[in-house]
């Protein structure tokens, strides 16, 4: 990836990003993410032949729980938050997804 | 000049009935409503529930008075949920959030005689190094009022500096707890990653986040550490290793004890004020008989690059649950036109979010994406096995490892904000420990020629926290610099 993002780049970015971005937000960040990246890409000199990634530090991986039921949140208290809620129907009300 | 009473003063004269919890916790108030005007350190201060929690205390003072920290006020920065205390996160997103259970760290704190007095402002979401991210306008430090505290734990570390709260707590993703308590001059300890649970804790990288102290003093930090450290069902990456009694550590003999340094890295890049001073706190461990040993950390150049990689990759997933329907802000729709689910989300996500997060999410997005993951996300991570490595062989040789927290100490507000790549640089000899979960703690040792506080870090071997908090206090007590306070202290 060549250091420098064109607006193109930049907006199909947002758009998997579920992010509205204005036309000088692109700008700024076509410059500033290739910024970025320019300075990542001294990771490139780096020989990583036959080395393995770490995704955690942990010494032990974290067993597996018992699936079973376990003290939770009230519906009142889960909803008690939303933007939107209907608590008497019990459900988060969202814009239409379908047509 | 008086100081401010520390974690272990304040609890021994409520436990000594010297001072009621509500004394002690109308005093605190008090000076937050005379000091925050001038500091910003507090996104919510909880006046009703502190003064009602201490009278609690005070109520039944036999039932209390054995906990370790009885009657000690404490902050929370605003990413650690208190159940039905507004928490944030210095952000639009979550500025009417109220959530409904608490952190464990918090609500370990509260059952061991603390209180909750409020929330300290942060960079949003704990991305930044300045606690400017914070949508609700920057702290200012109390060493020069025109400076930041660093960040992300701006807020916690001005309020203990000032004399605020004599704790807060605060979270470590890249730095967060020390570079703010090294530039504000107290102590920040980012324990091990696992030694404290995470639950309750706003996710940013939730490989790297590890909650901690800032205190005045080391023996504050390791008290406090006793509280809330061990593990927790609701977070599976918390480790199940026993706590260890952190302040019986504290012997002050470091005798043979080796502190490594990694000369060639320090070397570059270092404000002139803050490689003397690191410099004059390797001489002070070395007259209590510390051995120093030279460690090479080859890879450690290369940590900031690996880390904006993978802190931005985890973040960019943790935060695609602000989406404006289960909790937070929802942006309306404007002009009144018909609505969908994807423009709700993206157009709520673009007024919700600050640029510095949404810089982020762009930059993680983009390295997970299809065609980019092997180049970057990958290739961080292979990188971050490697900083494992070379901390593990400098381990087989030193206990401990020593450098500067911060190349530069505390810089003016708006001085940073326009480069966002030249902030993230200065993180450079910090965000290592979160890459490799080791525990690393920021001591002050001294000051810049315009009275700038300048910290010295200390990395240990994973859960090692004894050894390290050991070093630490040895040094404290013959620099003495935590006697120092600023004038804004009064």
């Amino acid at each position: 990836m060549p250091a420098g993002f064109t607006r193109e780049q930049v907006a199909a970015i947002a758009t998997l990003a579920h992010l509205e971005l204005d036309p000088a937000e692109v700008d700024l960040f076509a410059r500033q993410l290739g910024d970025i990246l320019a300075h990542v890409d001294q990771l490139q000199r780096i020989d990583t032949t036959g080395v393995p990634p770490t995704t955690s530090v942990l010494a032990t991986h974290p067993s597996d729980r018992k699936d079973e039921v376990r003290p939770s949140l009230t519906r009142e208290e889960v909803l008690a938050n939303a933007p939107d809620g209907a608590p008497d129907a019990g459900l988060f009300r969202v814009p239409r997804v379908i047509g | 000049m008086s100081q401010p009473a520390t974690v272990r003063e304040i609890r021994d004269r409520v436990r000594s009935r010297d001072r009621s919890a509500a004394e002690v916790c109308r005093d605190a108030l008090a000076r937050i409503d005379r000091v925050e005007p001038s500091l910003s350190a507090f996104t919510t201060v909880t006046h009703e529930r502190a003064l009602a929690r201490a009278a609690a205390i005070d109520h039944d003072f036999d039932s209390w008075r054995d906990r370790p920290l009885v009657g000690v006020p404490i902050a929370l920065k605003d990413n650690l949920c208190a159940r039905g205390v507004r928490t944030t996160a210095s952000s639009r997103m979550l500025e009417t959030f109220v959530p409904p259970s608490d952190a464990t760290a918090a609500a370990r704190l509260e059952a061991a005689g603390a209180v909750v007095i409020g929330k300290t402002n942060c960079d949003e979401f704990a991305m930044g190094s300045s606690t400017e991210n914070s949508a609700f306008g920057p702290t200012r430090n109390p060493w020069a009022l025109d400076r930041t505290p660093g960040g992300s734990s701006g807020g916690s570390a001005a309020a203990v500096a000032a004399g605020l709260a004599p704790v807060a707590l605060g979270s470590d993703t890249g730095g967060s707890i020390r570079q703010p308590a090294a530039m504000c001059g107290i102590v920040g300890l980012k324990p091990t990653y696992g030694r404290v649970s995470r639950y309750g804790l706003i996710a940013f990288g939730s490989s790297l986040d590890q909650i901690g102290p800032l205190t005045r003093t080391v023996y504050d930090a390791a008290l406090t550490l006793g509280v809330i450290a061990g593990a927790d069902p609701a977070d599976a990456t918390s480790a199940p290793d026993p706590v260890a009694d952190y302040t019986a550590a504290l012997s002050g003999d470091i005798r043979g004890t080796r502190v490594g340094v990694p000369s060639r890295l320090v070397e570059a890049g270092v404000d002139p004020d803050v490689a003397r001073a690191f410099r004059a706190s390797l001489q002070v461990l070395a007259s209590r008989g510390a051995a120093l040993v030279d460690v090479d950390l080859p890879h450690a150049q290369y940590a900031v690059a690996a880390y904006y990689l993978v802190a931005t990759a985890e973040a960019s997933s943790n935060l695609a649950r602000y989406d404006g329907v289960k909790y937070g802000f929802r942006a309306p729709v404007e002009g009144g036109g018909r609505d969908t689910l994807g423009s709700m989300y993206a157009r709520t996500r673009a007024r919700g979010f600050g640029p510095e997060v949404k810089r982020r999410i762009m930059l993680g997005t983009y390295v997970l994406s299809a065609g980019y993951y092997d180049a970057y996300y990958l290739k961080a991570q292979q990188v971050r096995t490697l900083i494992l490595r070379d901390y593990d062989r400098a381990f087989e040789r030193v206990d401990v490892v020593a450098m500067p927290t911060s190349p530069i100490p505390a810089f003016k507000i708006g001085e940073r904000t326009t480069d966002p790549l030249q902030m993230y640089l200065a993180d450079v000899f910090t965000v290592s420990a979160n890459l490799a979960g080791l525990p690393a703690v920021s001591v002050p040792c001294g000051f810049t020629a315009d009275r700038l506080p300048v910290g010295l870090q200390l990395t240990g071997r994973r859960l090692d926290e004894t050894t390290l908090l050991r070093v630490a206090d040895a040094y404290e007590r013959d620099a003495g610099w935590q006697k120092e306070v600023p004038a804004l202290y009064v």
